[in-house]
């Protein structure tokens, strides 16, 4: 063994060794049970090994992707700065305290956000936990008189702007409150009738009919009064006494609404100085209504009998526990700066992860299968040296990517089934060379040398063009695509290696003992 | 030892004017498909909406899914059932970005009794999102093709990189074309793999391409013609089989990867099959005919 196949041998047993002290953590945590692995509370120890180990993507293992673009239209300079990393802190929060293991909340350029979600199945529920902008506010509801005067003057807004001609005289008078099934200090709408209501509020220049110190708020949908479905409309002072930053806790809890004690609700304990507040805002509206308004639906509209020093508040509506318990979630993290649009998202079901990566499994190991059948035939021993190669060329590829920390999806499976393809074809060429030269009446160790000399500079120019390719794929990939691109850079880069030096070396070994080859199984 | 296509003798080079015509002919078949129908058929990537991939309990026929939809108000939903061991599966296309998985499995369920639906996968692309991916899809197929004219342009010359890179554009064509042809979308994943096409289709050009200019000493005293089939005569073993050893991958992957895969694998394969062909038929022709060009041009009488 000369001087340079010391270098090469030593520099294979390196890369070898390196490789499989990158893979152990990832054998070790995909040989764990899959409960614990994806358990939300695991131990230091398997987290620990799920950070070293190769990421599968949510193509592969299940979950959500979602993009969340931040509407900051409505806020000035100084808020909209940090709503998005304020917004990011909050639903960060919301997800931990859900449960889900290892989630990922990132900033994507301006006023976008990322959010990962492994091995989630819930996926309504995902988003409506993350996408709630959950503003609590409570907002002192109008008189009956009050409100009837402004429901009043609509309708006579309406009756002069009609937009329809209708035959009905009750209607055409009163067009608005004639839909009413019932008004006192809110008005209850059937709910055949909403869709014409909504229409209706919807008439242009009818803001200015209310008075600005009022709005309209709509209650909770299909909700029942006197036994019939429907919505609750109620007029409401514009300005809100109190806002939902004072809420210290929120559990879900059965039995709020005295009318129905198997419902469930969310009871709140206020912060001291929310405290103070709710009881001078209760103390100076005894026998009104308060509104406690969610995201702009006013969720009930309970009667102040006294004053409430606790700081105990409490929603009730058509909750179940689950609800009741997302949005006890959503109010202890606290309210989203600016209202969140999901703008993108994948979301792969559990199961279709697992058949990807059977079929995955399945196409790489036939495709390894032709190949291997292929090159043993048609290059024999030699053959045989290629197939190690590739397989080492794969196995530096996993090792890479564990190294790395990057992730491996559905896309990268398909790279590595092409880098199967691929790696044997560096290979080809020198083989191909080496036969030429052996035809051209060289020796055995002459050909070898010329095979892999002649045939290098055209493996470097194939290989480059390729990875240029995968440069450009990875900067415009999105998340599996850049999994893809990964695989097949590492790959070729990797196959320089394996392909050339390692090849070589074992050619080299073969030759090198007994003096004077005489035949070689190419 | 076995040994295919060694000492081949194929006058590649006569036929060219044969291959010119396919391929011009493919390509225009290609141009005039985009151009009758606006483009490619964009996945929910590129036009934004949301794909719904659900599997029901048991196989009902896609006609009567169909018209229960549609009964069920949802009438703007495009349904294709997927074939083979998966005909328990449904895509579903919407246009809207909202998602409206819950309407569709109680329609289903109410019109199939006992059949459950399961859902499998969505993918949901605001509007704004697909044209930014459409753009970036664009530039990065763009780009790739440049980047590799660039490389190509400084390490051969002139005449070689022209032939190589109208090649190129030939192979991503085509591969656009039978996509389209086939009814088969123009997802991300298909993006991928045109521009791994883009880079791995030269491959073979480059073997050729690298001969010629190896013997070029020795291929002095013969036609330009007969020179060029003589590079490619040689180097026929190696460039049918590089590509053979991938088109097995990509054929594996094509029947065995699943269905999310298929276009993948059906763009990998077209685009090495025609990677192969273009190489003598489109590169190392093309570079023969602005070989002769430009030595005509010189006053020196070529062939």
């Amino acid at each position: 063994m000369n001087r340079n196949d010391q270098w090469r041998l030593g520099g294979v047993l390196l890369a070898t060794a390196l490789s499989v002290w990158y893979l152990l953590p990832s054998f070790h945590y995909y040989s764990l049970p899959p409960a614990e692995r994806l358990s939300a509370t695991s131990s230091r120890e398997v987290s620990e090994m799920r950070k070293k180990a190769i990421h599968l993507g949510l193509d592969l293992q299940g979950g959500m992707h979602l993009v969340l673009e931040v509407d900051r239209s409505r806020m000035n300079k100084a808020e909209a700065a940090d709503a998005i990393d304020r917004a990011m802190e909050i639903i960060r929060s919301r997800i931990d305290q859900f449960g889900v293991a290892e989630p990922l909340v990132q900033r994507e350029g301006e006023d976008r956000i990322v959010v990962q979600l492994p091995g989630l199945t819930e996926r309504q529920r995902a988003i409506d936990l993350i996408g709630k902008t959950a503003l609590l506010e409570f907002k002192l509801v109008r008189t009956a008189e009050e409100a009837r005067s402004v429901f009043g003057r609509i309708d006579s807004y309406l009756a002069t702007h009609a937009t329809t001609a209708v035959a009905d005289t009750a209607m055409r008078r009163s067009p608005l409150t004639s839909h009413f099934f019932s008004l006192e200090s809110s008005a209850f709408i059937r709910q055949e009738d909403i869709p014409t209501v909504r229409k209706l509020l919807a008439t242009p220049g009818l803001d200015s009919i209310i008075p600005g110190d009022s709005q309209l708020l709509w209650g909770e949908p299909d909700a029942t009064y006197q036994n019939i479905t429907g919505q609750a409309v109620y007029v409401v002072k514009r300005e809100p006494e109190m806002t939902g930053g004072k809420i210290a806790t929120a559990d879900a809890q059965l039995g709020l609404k005295s009318t129905d004690p198997g419902a469930w609700g969310v009871s709140m304990k206020l912060t001291p100085a929310g405290r103070v507040d709710f009881a001078r805002v209760t103390g100076n509206n005894v026998n009104r209504q308060l509104a406690i308004v969610l995201d702009g639906v006013a969720q009930s509209a309970p009667v102040i009998n006294e004053r409430i020093p606790s700081g105990d508040a409490s929603i009730t509506g058509n909750f179940n526990a689950e609800t009741a318990r997302d949005l006890a979630i959503v109010l202890r993290a606290g309210a989203l700066p600016a209202p969140v649009r999901i703008i993108e998202e994948r979301s792969v079901g559990p199961s279709l992860g697992a058949d990807s990566i059977q079929e995955g499994l399945k196409a790489g190991l036939i495709g390894t299968g032709l190949v291997v059948a292929f090159m043993v035939v048609y290059y024999q021993l030699s053959g045989v040296i290629a197939i190690v190669a590739m397989l080492l060329n794969i196995f530096y590829l996993f090792a890479c990517m564990a190294g790395f920390g990057s992730t491996l999806t559905l896309p990268g499976i398909a790279g590595i089934v092409l880098t199967i393809g691929m790696s044997v074809d560096a290979n080809v060429l020198i083989f191909e060379r080496i036969r030429e030269e052996m035809r051209n009446g060289k020796s055995i160790r002459q050909s070898v040398t010329l095979g892999y000399d002649r045939a290098f500079r055209t493996i470097l120019d194939a290989h480059v063009t390729t990875i240029i390719s995968g440069l450009f794929l990875f900067q415009f990939g999105t998340g599996p695509i850049k999994g893809f691109a990964i695989t097949l850079i590492v790959g070729l880069v990797a196959n320089m290696f394996t392909a050339v030096l390692f090849t070589r070396m074992i050619f080299d070994f073969m030759l090198g003992r007994g003096g004077k080859a005489e035949r070689l199984s190419i | 030892m076995l040994q295919l296509l060694i000492g081949t003798n194929i006058p590649f080079m006569k036929y060219r004017r044969i291959a010119y015509m396919f391929s011009s002919a493919l390509i225009v078949a290609t141009i005039v498909w985009l151009v009758i129908h606006g483009g490619p058929r964009y996945s929910v990537d590129f036009t934004g909406g949301t794909l719904l991939q659900v599997r029901t309990s048991r196989v009902v026929p896609a006609d009567q899914m169909r018209a229960a939809l549609d009964e069920g108000g949802f009438r703007g939903v495009e349904l294709q059932q997927m074939t083979g061991d998966n005909r328990d599966e449904y895509l579903l296309r919407l246009k809207a970005g909202e998602n409206l998985f819950s309407g569709i499995q109680t329609t289903i369920q109410k019109h199939f009794p006992g059949v459950t639906v399961e859902q499998r996968r969505i993918e949901s692309v605001g509007p704004r999102i697909g044209s930014e991916l459409r753009q970036k899809a664009i530039w990065a197929v763009l780009g790739s093709l440049a980047g590799i004219l660039l490389y190509v342009g400084i390490r051969y010359e002139f005449k070689f990189a022209l032939g190589a890179v109208v090649a190129l554009f030939h192979d991503v064509l085509i591969t656009l074309g039978m996509l389209c042809f086939t009814g088969r979308e123009v997802s991300l994943t298909v993006v991928a793999a045109l521009l791994t096409i883009a880079g791995y289709s030269i491959n073979d050009t480059i073997v050729v391409f690298d001969r010629i200019r190896e013997r070029s000493k020795a291929l002095r005293k013969e036609t330009h013609s007969r020179a060029m089939d003589i590079a490619v005569n040689e180097t026929l073993s190696r460039t049918v089989i590089t590509s053979l050893t991938v088109f097995l991958s990509a054929l594996a992957l094509f029947i065995w990867g699943g269905e999310v895969l298929r276009d993948f694998s059906f763009a990998m394969l077209i685009g090495v099959g025609f990677g192969t062909y273009s190489s003598v038929y489109v590169a190392s022709a093309l570079a023969l005919d602005i070989w002769i060009a430009l030595d005509r041009r010189k006053g020196i009488k070529a062939e």
